[in-house]
């Protein structure tokens, strides 16, 4: 029995071996890079199995993460090490690091890539970063603690929302000012613009809403509540938003309240709640948007929701605290 | 000594008034100036000068960061009356220009002082210093709402803790003073609430003498244990001393090997600076950098009031005090103090009501209420006087 025992585990690691580098050959399947932010790692699973490809350490308290428009790095804003990690989507290394300037939370891409936009949480500052250069084109001053970004399909609006100043701040990509500035509910996390480009969500961690706004007049146009039975208001904290492509469905994480919001964005009703880990913060589609992934700080893990049936499916272990998480196709 | 020059207390626009100009809105900080505690029995301890005031500063450049945005500027106006002053003669001076906004950093009787004189009768006073359960309860004031957690709300929040842990059999060693006494009995009320026992009780009048000798810690090293060996058994030692007589001296003084908690020790409280949850720690941050020290509690109570005016100015668009009293008793209103969830007031008591945090002196344990506390309204309303239990009476 030992023997044959024995066999079975080498064979299997055998085929996967094999399968490994029929990946490198051919270009891996999908990859989800998760990043950990206490463990100073990035967690990389694999899209079809979830099992744990590798372990990348990065620099200092990694939050912030995307993939480039190119999908040829997946980007980490290291917030105790002023920094951001290039990682490399094919060796899986981390192959340069970009000066970002203080406590980078989170960042995002120019449509074409050629720019990074990073808030500087310590420092009520966007950064605008040129990718390949590395060096600062601006710094735009924006309220406290700023958090989410987005930006509009055109290119011309950067949005980013300050959690102290509750407020979502519209940012001109031509003259880098600041054009409007728009009062949510307490402590905004994330913004989003929905897919026909027609609003922009913007989450309120401890208001414990979602303010629709009208990105032309500025104005909060619908402020959507939760209320969930059994489950204190106040432990409702919404944080990650994505539409799906056709935009008929969003999905809204909501912190300590342990669950995912379906949400109409039609009608703005809340349709159901997913209960998912603890904690999760973050939420990103599988490439083919046939999944969803949330980030479960509290659990370690990451919950695998079915969209068209919108359940969860199964929950796979990552690093402590996983904040976000990044998808390469 | 007062320097309200130039100071309305309405909302005012600016002199030169364009369409720009941002509308400004005064917030008086008024204090005492306090005889200090005198020596501490830690070198590790200060009392710097700015306790509370440097939280309120820090606290109004961060609301008129979202003013600039809005066209509203809050100005601090600090008010610091001699000490022994008579707060009520005081109280007129301030009231002058009409009804204010005070952030009262103020003991128990001045607040009630200030309270209670005719010309605050309209003024809306945020208590930014007592924890006094009696403030909260008999000697409520309609016109006063309290930011730090109370006497009972701290017991409970410990209590929990406690018995979440099932340390359930506590020794209550308690102090000489009145508020001692307070403690003691919000001790005993929280075992009853949470199912503990207090299993010995001791009074112990500490006479600190001299606080700093060079042999000081081989008479502790004595008198501590004998204070603490009663021959029952018991879990924790809860210690009530308000003001900082002697319990800190307790920890691995004890005859028994037992933790400490209480008013020293374990203790609970509203913030320290060894916190950095529920971005705490970007809060921890920028005092550090503005202050040039660490943010206490009672900074952080001056954080928060001046927060909670600046969200009924900008969110709830309140102009006026009493407007401002009527939004901070709505459910429209809900401030963000780095606990994870919105702050709001509980309306019978006007006590802000707050997770509480479970520290240590480096480092915070725990936060109440602990999962599994249950409450038919607000898990929150575990901590301290829930609303069939107050004795608060409000005029309204």
């Amino acid at each position: 029995m030992p023997s044959r025992a024995m066999t079975g585990r080498s064979g299997a690691l055998l085929a996967l071996a094999v399968l490994l580098c029929s990946f490198a050959a051919s270009g891996r399947a999908s990859e989800l890079f998760v990043s950990n932010e206490v463990d100073d790692t990035v967690t990389v699973l694999d899209g079809d199995s979830y099992k744990v490809i590798a372990t990348i350490p990065t620099d200092q308290r990694p939050r912030g993460i995307i993939e480039t428009p190119d999908h040829k790095a997946v980007l980490v804003c290291d917030g105790d090490s002023n920094n951001i990690d290039v990682i490399d989507t094919k060796t899986l290394k981390v192959i340069r690091r970009i000066d970002t300037g203080p406590d980078p939370e989170t960042l995002a891409t120019s449509l074409s890539g050629d720019e990074l936009y990073v808030s500087n949480e310590n420092n009520a500052l966007v950064t605008v970063i040129n990718y390949a250069t590395g060096k600062w084109i601006t710094q735009v001053p924006v309220g406290i603690e700023p958090e989410g970004l987005a930006v509009s399909r055109d290119g011309r609006t950067v949005v980013v929302v300050s959690e102290e100043t509750s407020m979502a701040h519209f940012i001109d990509t031509k003259s880098w000012q600041v054009v409007a500035n728009v009062l949510v509910d307490t402590r905004p996390r994330v913004a989003v613009y929905t897919p026909d480009q027609r609003y922009l969500w913007v989450s309120s961690e401890v208001g414990g809403t979602v303010s629709v706004i009208d990105p032309r007049s500025h104005q909060v146009v619908h402020v959507i509540n939760f209320q969930i039975p059994g489950v204190d208001k106040q432990y409702i904290g919404p944080i990650g938003i994505q539409f799906t492509a056709d935009g008929r469905t969003a999905f809204v994480a909501l912190g300590r309240a342990n669950r995912v919001a379906v949400v109409d964005p039609g009608s703005y009703e809340v349709e159901k709640y997913i209960l998912v880990g603890q904690r999760p913060w973050q939420l990103t589609f599988s490439a083919d948007r046939s999944r969803l992934y949330v980030a479960n700080g509290l659990t370690n893990d990451v919950t695998i929701i079915d969209v068209s049936s919108e359940k969860a499916v199964k929950s796979v272990p990552v690093g402590r605290l996983p904040w976000g998480i990044a998808v390469v196709p | 000594m007062l320097a309200l020059a130039g100071m309305s207390n309405s909302f005012v626009a600016a002199a030169a008034a364009g369409p720009a100009a941002a509308r400004s809105f005064p917030i008086v900080y008024l204090r005492e100036a306090y005889p200090g505690p005198g020596i501490m029995p830690s070198l590790l301890e200060t009392n710097p000068d700015d306790l509370g005031l440097a939280g309120a500063e820090e606290g109004t450049s961060e609301i008129n960061t979202t003013g600039k945005f809005l066209g509203v500027h809050f100005k601090l106006y600090v008010v610091t009356l001699q000490a022994g002053a008579d707060v009520a003669a005081q109280a007129r001076k301030v009231f002058a220009p009409g009804p204010a906004v005070i952030v009262a950093d103020l003991d128990a009787d001045d607040l009630l002082k200030l309270a209670d004189a005719p010309a605050a009768r309209h003024a809306l006073i945020l208590d930014i210093r007592t924890i006094e359960d009696s403030l909260r309860q008999r000697d409520c004031r309609a016109n006063v709402f309290h930011i730090l957690p109370s006497q009972a709300m701290r017991t409970d929040a410990l209590a929990q803790f406690l018995v979440e842990k099932r340390w359930s059999r506590w020794f209550l060693l308690q102090g000489p003073t009145a508020q001692d006494a307070v403690y003691a009995a919000d001790v005993r009320r929280s075992a009853a609430r949470y199912g503990a026992r207090v299993v010995a009780a001791k009074s112990y009048d500490y006479n600190p003498g001299s606080r700093r000798s060079d042999t000081g810690y081989q008479q502790i090293q004595t008198q501590m244990p004998l204070a603490t060996q009663i021959g029952s058994d018991y879990d924790v030692l809860f210690v009530a001393d308000e003001t900082d007589l002697f319990g800190d001296y307790l920890p691995y003084n004890t005859f028994d090997a037992r933790p400490v908690v209480g008013t020293q020790g374990l203790v609970a409280t509203a913030w320290t600076p060894a916190f950095q949850s529920y971005s705490a720690l970007q809060m921890q941050n920028r005092f550090q950098q503005f202050a040039h020290r660490q943010m206490t509690e009672r900074d952080y109570g001056g954080w928060l009031a001046v927060n909670i005016v600046g969200d009924a100015v900008m969110r709830g668009r309140q102009t006026s005090p009493a407007g401002i009293r009527a939004y901070l008793r709505s459910d429209g209103f809900l401030v963000a103090g780095f606990k994870g969830e919105g702050l709001t007031f509980r309306t019978w008591d006007q006590q802000l009501r707050q997770p509480v945090l479970i520290a240590q002196p480096l480092m915070v344990v725990s936060m109440s209420p602990q999962a599994g506390f249950l409450h038919p309204d607000n898990t929150t309303d575990t901590l301290g006087f829930d609303r069939p239990e107050t004795q608060c009476r409000l005029a309204q």
